[in-house]
């Protein structure tokens, strides 16, 4: 926030919550990013890792619910402030999502490395590695862009999600095309299905995000307008 | 700066402020100030201290005019008719628009009285007919109940909320067409606060209804339309929803959100 409140304690409650936002966001793209690595690497012991972290977001989720509900109660607080802390809730919840995806594919992981299968058998984990740095590159723009209250940055993350699912379809092609021409790999073909998904709807949590950035500093509510329509409302 | 607004399609302007400028001697209070108040709505006024909002209010019904040397310039259209010419009968304006004040001020005299004593000035009603305004009336301002036993007792004994709902009952028993609230709550507690909030709420079917009101909270829950304003410059007016979730101006939005000064 840019100026400050007559209130300097409402302004540390505000600073406060945007802090934990970024700490829990931190914490979920590290999460997403070594459930990548525990894909590429087959590493069961990494993905277990990554299911370890879960319980640690859900708690701040929680936590930082309990204090956007406090300070709702005792600030009233309206407009921007208002914004904010609206979007501090779709926020957390977006990123509680994400730290799913990551687990969904952590226990995919485990199912790959227990089900035997020769380490990286002619699977497209190459592919799907591409997918989640860009999955990864927007859910990290997004959160700086809620950092800094920068619009221009969160319209790029908008700007960029289609990429991300042009891979998925990209990768669901070819997994269909490994199945049909070697059914052994059906079961883990599958298995990376669920996986290419989960980077896809992370792509998706960073553009939620991204809006709601928009929507604190612009008023303007971005979610299932085209990207031309949210060009207007930044410029 | 003149801060002319337009009202959205379907509102009706009970009251259409048109460059109006207050003086106070040479203090140039109000400055060109224009405005639609809209019909059977609530429309509040905020901002800090002598921004103007209270004086804006005073001039709705030319209540300035008790003083020396406050006059008031522009026009006041209520209906149509600028009732900041002379030849308007200022005793029929304020029976046409009526006004509760900050703290209660009851009269000196029994709550059937209180009620009774306005209307006696514009009709004159038999015994039964008055006995049924004064019901309705204390009905209206939600205190029939609370005083039905004792209407020979004296206002004043009453508490301070029940006091400010017994004046609210005595504006609306002359049947105005619009009430001004000049910070009606301000000498309340929460209890008698949100009675009178709900209140307002209900009047708005029948009156239009203008409030000034220190506290933004209040103006929030209770008004259709909010107007701003500072220094005695209208800084934004709109409906109060819009006004509060996203103001158009950044003056405003320091102000609602606590960044003011």
């Amino acid at each position: 926030m840019t100026e400050k409140h007559l209130s300097s304690q409402f302004d540390v409650e505000l600073s406060g919550i945007s802090n934990r936002v970024l700490e829990m966001g931190g914490l979920v793209e590290a999460q997403v990013s070594q459930a990548v690595y525990a894909l590429s690497e087959f590493s069961g012991e990494t993905a277990a890792q990554v299911l370890r972290q879960e319980e640690r977001v859900n708690q701040l989720e929680v936590d930082i619910d309990r204090d956007l509900s406090a300070i709702i109660a005792r600030r009233q607080p309206t407009a921007r402030d208002l914004r904010l802390l609206i979007a501090v809730s779709r926020t957390i919840a977006n990123l509680e999502r994400c730290g799913d995806e990551a687990a969904r594919i952590a226990r995919a992981v485990e199912r790959l490395v227990n089900s035997g299968v020769p380490t990286r058998m002619r699977l497209p984990v190459g592919d799907l590695r591409f997918e989640a740095d860009l999955a990864i590159a927007s859910l990290r723009n997004a959160l700086d862009a809620f950092a800094r209250l920068d619009t221009a940055k969160a319209l790029d993350v908008l700007k960029h999600d289609d990429q991300i699912d042009v891979e998925f379809d990209g990768l669901l092609r070819k997994l269909i095309t490994y199945m049909m021409e070697d059914p052994r790999t059906i079961s883990s073909s599958i298995d990376l299905i669920f996986v290419a998904k989960a980077i896809e709807r992370v792509g998706d949590h960073a553009k939620n995000l991204a809006e709601a950035v928009i929507y604190v500093v612009k008023g303007t509510d971005v979610r299932h307008h085209s990207v031309a329509d949210v060009e207007d409302v930044v410029r | 700066m003149d801060t002319k607004v337009t009202l959205p399609a379907g509102e009706k302007a009970k009251i259409a402020v048109r460059d109006l400028n207050f003086y106070y001697g040479k203090f140039h209070a109000l400055k060109h100030i224009g405005l639609d108040i809209p019909e059977r709505k609530v429309t509040a006024f905020i901002g800090p201290s002598g921004c103007g909002k209270s004086t804006l209010l005073r001039t709705f019904n030319r209540m300035f005019e008790l003083y020396p040397d406050q006059r008031a310039e522009g026009e006041i259209n209520v209906d149509g008719q600028n009732i900041l010419e002379r030849k308007e009968d200022v005793s029929l304006i304020r029976a046409k628009i009526g006004m509760v004040f900050q703290k209660p001020t009851p009269f000196p005299m029994s709550i059937y009285d209180n009620i009774a004593f306005g209307v006696r000035l514009f009709e004159r009603l038999p015994r039964v007919e008055m006995d049924e305004r004064v019901e309705w009336a204390l009905k209206k301002a939600a205190l029939w109940n609370e005083v039905k036993d004792k209407l020979g007792q004296s206002g004043s004994g009453l508490s301070g909320g029940q006091q400010q709902r017994l004046c609210i009952a005595r504006g609306i028993a002359i049947k105005p067409e619009v009430l001004l609230l000049d910070e009606p709550c301000s000498a309340l507690d929460p209890i008698s606060t949100g009675k009178i909030e709900e209140l307002i709420t209900e009047l708005k079917a029948d009156y239009t209804v203008v409030i000034v009101t220190h506290n933004m909270q209040q103006a929030a829950r209770v008004s259709d339309y909010t107007a701003y304003m500072y220094l005695g410059d209208l800084i934004e007016f709109g409906p109060t929803s819009e006004l509060f979730m996203k103001p158009k101006k950044r003056d405003t939005e320091d102000y609602i959100t606590g960044r003011f000064g």
